[in-house]
């Protein structure tokens, strides 16, 4: 899982040099392969992989539960989507397989975030998946780009600097990085001074590598600037891979879920929601746009998953995955808009619903979904945050959750009407449609956002295939410390 | 030779002063050097958690001359320098991405100046 896109990574290149083309379908092929496995192991249940024989707490280990099977199916599936849609994107980049090879850095370093179970080897992945999106904000080598990805490179490595300093301390007092040795060595010894620390910086690291706010300042520059794919990665799933789950997987796993993380998550999320969402008004880019409401929509999503209760984790994983797909749809749309057009600032737009029936049917329904409109996915998520803060007593957080709600449809409605409807400026008389590999990324993307939402209209069940493991992971970590995780990483 | 505390305190403050070369400075450079410094204090702490002190560290090898239960009361503790050297080699990537950027950021700007890099707002 993580092997295969890394080893690909470095094989694309080299074969690139005999045709350009044969990275266009080794990456390829390395996606659908990634996707496939995520989907094919689905209700296999927890298992543990020791990596060269070595067992736990020597070795490094690699864990699979219900938590890492959802986050894989989300980062592989965009991943794959992206990809099918950068085979023509990226033509007017130079240096496509080099795009390629980095794109499936990124992937494994995210694949290996999400499956690790030892502290430091998350870093270590953690890093292989920043740096490879650094470089890939920078892409285009003109001034935004640079500026941005400086901007990035700068807080992101701070980011990680402030991780590895709290596994340091981690170690310092457990003389263990295995995340389920640390977490049954806690347990048996009262929390310490040290222990506040290395949470906080922990805390700090992730969520400045998930951009909430007040650690937000790099995303609206570095996601609008980074070509469309690498957008729809970004804010997609790399915020939610090596930002939300990373630090959920730390707080709920490893330093046990004190009442105290909980009510720092809730802060984090609920300013995050608030500032986000006011912040995307404001804007007329439409990419930038996006991106605000990227911090808001994740402050949802921290909020539900910090309420600590058994709705709420259903609520914010269910967000968690509707985010990714309609955040990468409108990225993904947005960079069709651009394709066609050349520019993303919305003053300069409108009436393509005339000229570009596909593009602005997928930018709808995306926008529709993130807006909460029924029978859209996102409505179904948003209402189940909002259920959960009231069954939970927290009513500030479930009105302002609602206000918020709110807001997103404001600045989708503008978004909508400044550029799919309207008048078709002179400018943009003769654009035609984008080429298919783009357009059946979105689709696929679009279809989706509408499929979740009316299965879920049908069955409401359905959602105990992968999100009720998942959840359960979190339950256990809750509860009674993450003992059953314990259980299955060190064999009982 | 120095105790310790006062070892991992000088850590502190070598940490404080990158800290205070990434926020106060506005040349690109002296940013970048800023976060190389605090990088490398975080990997000297890791190196200063596996040190044992007051001179009885050994080289965690064993040969014929010391046993085992010796070593291991002796021995400064591998694991945090094997991890700092993985550390030390990710800062190395994380530099070489920094300085190529200072440089197509000069080729762009014509400016080290990150004030005068301005472009993005909002």
């Amino acid at each position: 899982m993580v092997g295969i896109p890394l080893g690909m990574a470095v094989i694309t290149l080299i074969l690139s040099k005999i045709h350009n083309r044969i990275a266009d379908i080794s990456a390829t092929a390395t996606t659908i392969a990634t996707a496939a496995m995520s989907f094919y192991l689905i209700g296999t249940g927890e298992s543990t992989y020791w990596m060269g024989g070595w067992f736990p707490p020597f070795g490094i280990t690699l864990v699979f539960d219900g938590l890492s099977s959802l986050l894989l199916i989300i980062v592989n599936t965009v991943a794959l989507l992206s990809v099918v849609f950068s085979l023509s994107y990226m033509e007017k980049y130079t240096a496509k397989p080099k795009f390629y090879s980095l794109f499936l850095f990124m992937l494994a370093g995210m694949n290996g975030v999400v499956l690790t179970g030892d502290l430091f080897n998350m870093f270590v992945f953690l890093e292989i998946a920043s740096i490879a999106s650094y470089a890939l904000v920078g892409f285009g080598v003109e001034h935004e780009e640079l500026e941005a990805s400086f901007k990035y490179l700068i807080l992101g490595t701070v980011a990680s600097t402030m991780v590895l300093l709290g596994v340091a301390l981690t170690y310092a007092m457990t003389g263990s990085v295995n995340m389920a040795d640390v977490s049954a060595m806690l347990k048996s010894f009262p929390a310490t001074k040290t222990m506040a620390f290395a949470a906080g910086a922990f805390i700090m690291g992730f969520a400045l590598k998930s951009g909430l706010v007040p650690f937000h300042a790099w995303l609206p520059d570095a996601h609008p600037s980074a070509p469309a794919p690498v957008s729809a990665m970004l804010s997609g799933v790399l915020i939610k891979a090596i930002g939300v789950y990373a630090m959920v997987r730390v707080i709920f796993d490893v330093l046990g879920a004190s009442p105290v993380f909980l009510e720092i998550m809730l802060v984090l999320g609920a300013l995050s929601m608030a500032v986000g969402g006011f912040l995307a008004i404001g804007q007329w880019n439409l990419k930038r746009m996006f991106a605000y409401s990227s911090i808001s929509q994740m402050g949802y999503v921290v909020v539900a998953l910090g309420l600590g209760t058994h709705l709420g984790f259903i609520a914010g994983l269910f967000h968690l995955f509707n985010h990714a797909a309609f955040k990468s749809l409108l990225f993904l749309s947005a960079g069709s808009i651009e394709h066609a057009t050349g520019t993303r600032d919305m003053k300069e737009l409108g009436g393509l619903a005339q000229r570009m029936p596909v593009t602005s049917t997928t930018t709808a329904i995306g926008a529709l979904s993130i807006s909460g409109v029924p029978p859209f996915n996102g409505f179904f998520s948003k209402l189940l945050i909002i259920l959960a803060c009231v069954a939970a007593g927290r009513w500030f957080l479930a009105a302002l959750a609602a206000g918020v709600g709110v807001v997103t449809l404001l600045y989708f409605l503008k978004a909508m009407r400044f550029s799919l409807f309207g008048e078709l400026p002179k400018a943009l008389s003769n654009i035609k449609e984008v080429p298919f590999p783009m357009a059946f990324s979105v689709i696929a993307l679009a279809v989706v956002c509408l499929a979740v939402g009316v299965i879920f209209l049908v069955d409401p069940a359905f959602s105990d295939i992968f999100l009720q493991p998942a959840a359960e992971v979190l339950m256990d970590g809750l509860k009674s410390n993450a003992s059953s995780y314990i259980a299955s990483v060190l064999g009982g | 030779m120095l105790s310790h505390t006062s070892l991992y305190i000088l850590d502190i403050a070598l940490m404080g002063m990158g800290i205070y070369a990434l926020i106060a400075k506005r040349h690109i450079i002296k940013k970048i050097i800023g976060v190389v410094i605090i990088e490398y204090a975080i990997n000297l702490f890791l190196i200063l958690i596996g040190y044992r002190a007051e001179g009885v560290a050994v080289a965690p090898i064993q040969d014929a001359e010391i046993g085992a239960t010796e070593l291991a009361a002796k021995a400064v503790d591998p694991l945090p320098q094997a991890l700092v050297l993985t550390s030390i080699v990710i800062g190395l990537g994380t530099l070489a991405l920094m300085a190529a950027l200072a440089i197509k950021l000069y080729e762009k700007y014509k400016t080290f100046d990150m004030s005068e890099i301005n472009r993005l707002r909002g």
